[in-house]
């Protein structure tokens, strides 16, 4: 095989940090990234022209951000950066890239993914309203923009972003009503000496949540969403507590996060082997202790390769680019790769401490009523979903979606996959893994017409 | 009717002229179109199966809730594209004629 210049894609902390690693070799990597500037989702950076201080947009992690954002900028001359393109499918050979409105092609023989993750949601009656947002989305909204997603906003879901984003919107001066977990407080008790794996981490979480409470914030653990209130647009939520009681909280934005799930779909595309990952609930692409996957020159790195978070994506970023010079030799990387194992060790311990202490409510997904919308897309029932379990005869999720739809729009089920896998596997009574994982398709996001049309005539 | 979001910082930037279903509206220079729309209202679009009212979603890039029409007939989404001055952006749909 040909050795092209490395391929990139995804400028967040893994991407970054691999770009450093091959330019520190003497490589000179083509780093593609869809957003204008470096940071991933993370340590997105601001447009510009804006004129906060990392401390105001990053908090706690200003000065991970600060350092990150040197090290990108750093590499310019040394990198070939394409911001602003997205990778829209990957053939063996070569990527099809979009560009300015515009289709190319990109030979490559080794190829990093970087690709990070986004929210997983759970439907809940009228939860398409304007004003739910999901969790990211509303961090995405005050760090990028200067904005919070309403005027009084509750934060729904569980997980650790859910109070730093609380904190974060409170703190910017937005008002926070209130944050409802999913998760029983019992558990993050159970949780805590796993969490210890990395105490500064768990030592922030408590501090959210202490400020949060001290300025009367309304926080409950082990609660479950009945449904939004609201014709247009949201007025108010409805939740149960954890003794069973009802309550309807005033709001007009919800930020809604259940953990967050790898965005795989160019692994997926380049035909890397997937397995179902018990811990994280979700299925994920196939790499070895290295990050390199069972296909030749594709090597992957950061959440999109499973969710460890931003520490770790760096020293998944660094580990994968050294995979990827080991290959192509000379050189033996074996022992750096090893004291980056070591310390992603202490990583795993805690990514086991969250997942026990902020589980993933499946019985939540499970339960979604049948006149529910699902599939956001294509306004699509989870009761329809059943019925194409039920009458149809899907047996898994591949099937049940050309039956009903669910997961073949736009977003080609990045939202309402893991939901609807749950949903299927309760209507078949099958473990989760045997509903099947959703196969992604070219182009991975729409493409515009004219962009195909402009190279093809 | 007030908007979706609520500015609470980097307020003085530049401001850009736009319009929202034919009526005038301001924007500011580095706004996306998800935030020069919710801005001033709550809604960005109309989904095409059920003809409720949507305002996008993730606002990464990923859900693809928030395609909005423009009078020029192009479509764009909203949370990864920039506010332009002159931009003249259509959140109705026929289900909303005469609304």
């Amino acid at each position: 095989m040909a050795a092209e210049p490395p391929v990139i894609v995804g400028t967040g902390p893994a991407g970054t940090r691999a770009a450093e690693t091959l330019v520190r070799a003497g490589l000179r990597p083509i780093v593609i990234d869809e957003a204008p500037a470096s940071g991933g989702q993370i340590y997105r950076r601001q447009p510009p022209g804006f004129t906060r201080a990392d401390t105001e947009v990053y908090g706690f992690e200003a000065d991970k951000a600060t350092r990150l954002h040197r090290a990108f900028d750093g590499l310019a001359d040394r990198i070939d950066y394409r911001p602003n393109t997205l990778v829209w499918s990957i053939r063996p050979d070569r990527m099809h890239l979009l560009r300015g409105g515009r289709v190319n092609e990109l030979a490559f023989s080794h190829a990093i993914f970087a690709t990070g993750a986004m929210d997983r949601v759970i439907p809940f009656p009228s939860w398409t309203l304007p004003g739910v947002f999901t969790l990211g989305g509303a961090q995405v909204a005050l760090k990028y923009q200067g904005c919070a997603i309403g005027r009084r906003v509750v934060f729904l879901g569980t997980g650790p972003l859910l109070y730093l984003v609380a904190y974060q919107y409170a703190r910017a001066g937005a008002r926070v009503v209130a944050v409802l977990d999913t998760a029983p407080f019992a558990g993050k008790l159970a949780a805590l000496p796993a969490l210890l794996a990395r105490p500064g981490m768990a030592a922030k979480g408590m501090f959210y949540l202490g400020w949060l409470r001290s300025r009367g914030v309304t926080v409950a653990s082990g609660i479950r969403p009945v449904g939004v209130e609201g014709t247009d647009a949201v007025a108010g939520l409805v939740w149960r507590d954890d003794a069973g009681r009802e309550h309807r909280t005033d709001c007009d934005a919800i930020a809604l996060g259940f953990g967050l799930k790898a965005e795989t779909q160019l692994a997926d595309l380049a035909e890397v082997p997937f397995t179902w990952d018990n811990l994280q609930r979700q299925w994920l692409p196939e790499r070895d202790g290295w990050g390199r996957t069972p296909v030749g020159g594709i090597y992957l790195a950061g959440d999109g390769a499973g969710i460890l978070g931003a520490d770790a994506a760096e020293l998944t970023g660094e580990r994968a680019a050294l995979a990827l010079l080991q290959d192509r030799g000379p050189g033996d990387h074996g022992q750096r790769v090893a004291a980056i194992n070591a310390e992603l060790d202490r990583h795993r311990r805690f990514r086991a401490g969250l997942e026990a202490a902020f589980p993933f409510p499946d019985d939540l997904a499970r339960s979604t009523a049948d006149d529910t919308i699902l599939c956001r897309c294509e306004g699509v029932s989870a009761g329809e979903l059943r019925r194409a379990a039920s009458e149809l005869g899907a047996g898994e999720v591949n099937r049940a979606k050309a039956f009903s739809r669910v997961g073949m729009g736009r977003c080609q089920g990045r939202v309402c996959g893991p939901a609807a896998a749950e949903i299927l596997a309760a209507a078949l009574g099958v473990p989760i893994e045997q509903a099947g994982r959703l196969r992604g398709q070219a182009p991975v996001k729409p493409l515009p017409m004219a962009a195909v049309l402009d190279t093809t005539q | 009717m007030s908007g979706q979001f609520q500015r609470l910082a980097e307020t003085n930037r530049p401001r850009l002229a736009i319009t929202i279903d034919g009526e005038p509206a301001e924007a500011l220079a580095g706004d996306t179109v998800l935030t020069a729309l919710l801005a001033h209202t709550r809604r960005v679009r109309i989904a095409e199966f059920g003809g409720e009212p949507r305002a996008g979603f993730c606002l990464m890039g990923a859900c693809q809730d928030c395609w909005v029409g423009l009078a020029d007939g192009r479509r764009l989404r909203a949370c990864t594209s920039f506010a332009e001055a002159g931009m003249a952006l259509e959140t109705t749909g026929m289900t909303l004629r005469g609304r």
